[in-house]
């Protein structure tokens, strides 16, 4: 199935909650609402036009104001495939969660969880992945800023301490 | 009868009379343990020798490459994703040369196409020879290893006559690869070829028909299909379950479609489809089919300038991709943004390891603690791409 017929699929489904399409890109993508993402995940892997039943990578983006959450999709039968976006407040980065959907964003929403802060609503065991528990922030974030020590040990080197107190 | 031992009288009594009943067990396995390939540590609760749950906990090789990645220009990424998964270094700077490759809409040199089909398909002997001699010592069997070892060396020589490293090549490049071959390097490559094709009866003889072997691999570790699809297994571990997808085949990229070769995938042969067994003999095979791809390769080769199409300044429109290639252990795919700039916005790698490694909580429960680690040993992973 091409890009604008999922879409169009999509949108008699869903109306309302897909909010944007372009397939002026590389990749065609298709935004839709966060809130609704769990249910659209759903509709996506079950309909039998679609079949998506496989999630190649889940990624997470800063974009300034809000944070992203990018989908990559595509069906081993149908053969076929498409880019789902969504878009969050970072003051409120609240996604619904699709582990329950396909089991590979568990680990990969846990990473965007601890790298990027984006809260997967209904994860089941939403915890840091790579940082240890007591880690402080969210790394990948474009205003991040490194705690100065952890458990007594200094995240910086000496010299770059130095020179970030100069600036 | 007097107690010739002079063992004090007992002066406890047993709080659990009960003999047979009891307790959970917590075992750490790792963080430092041979079968787990790395620095991983998986939380066993076990009942006796069962394993009852699994819990893998990762991040001790975490060094924070897609934070790097922001600050550094386009070709200096390169040596980076180099130290992801090091055993297939090749592989992975193919992925991202071809990613930005697509992105930039760039053209690259038919010799270059090539040389980088041939070292990669290298690649994945060398990093399959690692996995087929490691495995066997998971599994009890020391004298694989010894094998798999003296072939590699060999691809590790030409490895490093090409590039000048012999683990970490940084060797393809956005737009080409760093060195033309030296003279005679190609005919040392179709040598090597044809003392390793013999080689595989070998392994096969010593390793894969071995009755000892089968009975600690075969309907062990079982993962049907959907279950490997649902958990975004991919590369041999996916195969093995009987899934016949290779995105050589399926997707093509860089030069794989002017290549005859077949895809392998798990039967069942010596117990229930897609066991451990399974997966393990889909790498012996893929070996064959490298074999095949570089033996092609070398054949239809061009002469020319493989640096030719290098840009001097690496300039990356506006946009974004996916791009995904297959290594040795999967589907490893880029996402890669960029706002037109010197560095790249984001890049976010999706490491067929980390997801093939997700399976173990599902498929743990109820095996004993050895064939866990069987069927760790099976899914080969590598923990630097895991953990990033």
């Amino acid at each position: 199935m091409e890009a604008k017929d999922i879409h169009q699929k999509l949108k008699d489904k869903f109306q309302d909650a897909i909010l944007d399409f372009n397939e002026e890109v590389l990749q065609p993508y298709i935004v839709v609402a966060a809130d609704k993402v769990d249910e659209i995940a759903e509709f996506l892997r079950d309909d039998d036009d679609l079949q998506f039943d496989y999630l190649n990578s889940l990624s997470s983006l800063d974009l300034g104001e809000n944070l992203g959450v990018v989908y990559h999709l595509y069906s081993m039968s149908k053969d076929h495939k498409i880019v789902i976006k969504t878009e969050v407040p970072k003051d409120k980065p609240d996604v619904k969660t699709v582990s329950h959907i396909w089991r590979t964003a568990d680990w990969h929403e846990r990473e965007a969880y601890d790298l990027m802060g984006i809260n997967f609503v209904n994860h089941p065991d939403l915890r840091r992945i790579l940082l240890p528990d007591d880690w402080e922030g969210h790394p990948l974030r474009k205003d991040y800023v490194p705690q100065k020590s952890w458990h007594g040990i200094p995240t910086t080197l000496k010299g770059e301490t130095e020179d970030d107190e100069q600036q | 009868m007097t107690n010739s031992n002079n063992f004090p009288e007992a002066r406890y009594e047993l709080v659990n009379p009960d003999p047979l009943k009891t307790d959970e067990y917590i075992l750490n396995m790792g963080p430092q343990h041979p079968s787990t390939h790395g620095v991983l540590r998986v939380l066993l609760k076990t009942d006796g020798e069962i394993v009852e749950s699994a819990t893998p906990y990762i991040g001790y090789l975490h060094r924070t490459f897609e934070k790097h990645a922001e600050h550094m220009t386009w070709p200096q990424i390169v040596p980076y994703v180099d130290r992801m998964d090091y055993l297939a270094s090749m592989n992975n700077d193919l992925g991202y040369a071809l990613a930005v490759e697509k992105l930039m809409g760039l053209e690259v040199n038919e010799r270059a196409q090539y040389l980088r089909v041939i070292v990669a398909e290298l690649n994945r002997i060398a990093s399959h020879l690692v996995y087929f001699g490691t495995y066997g010592l998971d599994v009890g069997a020391f004298t694989p290893f010894l094998y798999a070892f003296r072939e590699r060396e060999r691809i590790v020589d030409l490895f490093e006559e090409i590039s000048g490293a012999r683990l970490l090549y940084n060797y393809i490049w956005i737009g080409g690869v760093a060195f033309d071959a030296p003279e005679g390097w190609l005919d040392k490559v179709a040598e090597f070829c044809d003392y390793f094709e013999p080689r595989i009866k070998e392994y096969n003889d010593l390793l894969s028909y071995n009755k000892i072997f089968i009975e600690r691999t075969a309907n062990v570790g079982v993962i049907p299909a959907d279950l490997a699809i649902n958990y975004g297994l991919s590369g041999p571990s996916l195969r093995g379950s009987g899934v016949k997808f290779d995105l050589r085949k399926n997707d093509p990229y860089c030069i794989y479609d002017r290549f005859d070769f077949d895809i392998c995938y798990g039967t069942g042969e010596k117990g229930t489809l897609g066991d451990t067994w399974d997966r393990y003999f889909v790498r012996i095979q893929e070996m064959v089919e490298s074999v095949k791809i570089i033996r092609q390769a070398l054949k239809q080769i061009p002469d020319g300038d493989a640096k030719e199409t290098v840009p001097k300044n690496v300039r990356v429109p506006k946009g974004e991709i996916y791009f995904r290639s297959e290594t040795p252990r999967g589907e490893l795919g880029y996402y890669i943004v960029s706002d037109g700039g010197k560095n790249p916005v984001r890049v976010k790698v999706r490491a067929p390891a980390f997801s093939n490694l997700s399976i173990i909580p599902a498929i743990a429960p109820g095996l004993m603690v050895a064939d866990l680690v069987a069927v760790l040993g099976s899914l080969d992973i590598v923990l630097g791409e895991i953990d990033r």
